[in-house]
């Protein structure tokens, strides 16, 4: 197999795993905040479910989790698997597991806010909305980027958990190519990959947050 | 003249620990109340629940004759949260922290209120707040943000965001207890300015002269209850052991 093949084949594996990246902050981070709100409820069995799934996913590995996504709905409920459900049991695993980590990552960032911020916004007859989405939730973004900025530093190398159920993303597919071309090459290429693909989201972060940093 | 501000036999707790005891209180149109007393006199309680910001246990609460809050059987009940909000802007309160929106400039620290929550034109609004800029003495800071202003220009940014909701009375916080002593001159003199045009004010504060100077009435309260409310000429005579005890430890009365 010349390089020139290898590289293409693990292109298209790159476009997934880009892919997987950009679907699982796109449903984890919204899902972290209503989990964060769950978490901070004064409804008691509200807060404690919310305590608990937090609990389990931090409590145990994506791998394992990736597993019981993708076998669950057989082995539980005997519903036979097709293999597009592969791609949505990847989603679907990396989404509820990045939540609980965001959900707790929001609540540290919301809970820092001084109450005086609340209460100028009360006073001036701001709507409880309009209170957390124009004076709380922007200050609180820029309270929790470097936080946030790890996370998904980590989710990127994350991507390469989903080898666990053979989905042909970047790494699953640099996995079988060293292994039948008996190559370190692939695994080369697919360090690069990670490295380049992670130091394009840290300059991307650094920049957001310089961008956020006109007030204290 | 017009009874702007009412409260009728206010009561609060804390944890069982009685703060406000039975305090009756009203402002009357053009009036300047300063309220006087040490720390924990319940001074701040009084004034937080004037604004809403506390719940009171007992006791009634009006603004302009319409009742925010009314005493059934010693145990007080709110109007419905609608009712609420509309009484709400007919009070303007200055923190002692000022607690400006440090991501927003000046101008929309100003600004933004009017424009959403009360729905006024945005031209006007903002040509109203260019005047209070003007007036607060910070036409060149207006594209600033908080975190550029010292203390004292915070604090006359955050006396220029309530002023541009027009409250009919404004309620101030110990407004220069978190400034250095010569950044409180500058609030100060604000205030005074407020107090010639007319403006309904009450006024919790620990600087003595500035109270006797700008008030019409003063209020010493402590321990939960009023002891004495009277102009701030017969304040400085009081016969009163308590009020003469107080005042004596401030100097330079003047």
């Amino acid at each position: 197999m010349s390089l020139q093949v290898m590289l293409s084949q693990l292109s298209a594996g790159m476009v997934t795993t880009i892919l997987i990246f950009v679907l699982t902050l796109l449903f984890s981070l919204p899902l972290g905040l209503i989990i964060s709100f769950g978490r901070m409820s004064e409804n008691f069995l509200i807060r404690n479910i919310a305590k608990i799934y937090i609990s389990i996913m931090r409590g145990t590995p994506l791998m394992l989790q990736l597993l019981v996504v993708y076998f669950g709905p057989y082995y539980i409920f005997g519903i036979s698997i097709s293999s597009s459900y592969r791609a949505y049991a990847v989603i679907i695993a990396f989404s509820i597991n990045y939540a609980a980590y965001f959900a707790e990552i929001y609540r540290g960032g919301i809970e820092s806010m001084p109450d005086g911020q609340y209460e100028a916004a009360k006073v001036l007859g701001y709507t409880k909305n309009q209170t957390f989405f124009k004076i709380i939730l922007p200050q609180v973004v820029k309270r929790i980027l470097p936080s946030v900025t790890n996370e998904v530093i980590t989710l990127v190398k994350d991507t390469s958990l989903a080898f666990s159920i053979a989905y042909a993303e970047m790494f699953t597919i640099a996995k079988s190519i060293a292994a039948s071309q008996k190559s370190m090459i692939p695994f080369v290429a697919a360090a690069i990959f990670y490295y380049v693909f992670n130091f394009f989201v840290a300059s991307l972060m650094e920049f957001w947050e310089k961008k956020m940093s006109y007030y204290r | 003249m017009k009874k702007l501000m009412e409260m009728n036999h206010v009561k609060k707790s804390f944890d069982g620990n009685e703060v406000l005891k039975d305090i009756s209180l009203s402002v009357e149109e053009g009036e300047v109340v300063s309220i006087i007393g040490p720390s924990g006199s319940g001074k701040s309680t009084l004034l937080r629940c004037a604004t809403l910001l506390e719940t009171m246990d007992a006791g009634d609460l009006i603004y302009l004759g319409e009742k925010a809050a009314k005493d059934e059987n010693g145990k007080t009940v709110y109007v419905k949260n609608n009712e609420l909000k509309r009484i709400q802007q007919q009070f303007g309160l200055v923190f002692q922290n000022f607690n400006l929106f440090p991501h927003y400039s000046v101008l929309k620290n100003i600004t933004d209120a009017p424009i959403h929550v009360q729905k006024r034109e945005k031209e006007e609004v903002l040509f109203e707040a260019k005047t209070l800029i003007e007036k607060m003495g910070l036409s060149d800071r207006a594209d600033y943000y908080p975190c550029q202003l010292s203390g004292g220009q915070q604090q006359r940014v955050s006396i220029a965001r309530a002023l541009a909701m027009k409250p009919k009375i404004l309620f101030f916080d110990e407004p220069t207890s978190a400034l250095d002593p010569e950044l409180t001159g500058e609030i100060l003199k604000v205030i005074k300015e407020l107090a010639r045009e007319k403006m309904t004010m009450v006024i919790v504060t620990h600087e003595m002269n500035f109270a006797k100077d700008v008030s019409n009435r003063m209020i010493f309260m402590d321990q939960g209850v009023i002891v004495e409310e009277t102009t701030p000429e017969q304040m400085f005579q009081s016969e009163n052991q308590r009020t003469r005890e107080f005042l004596g430890q401030y100097h330079n009365l003047g």
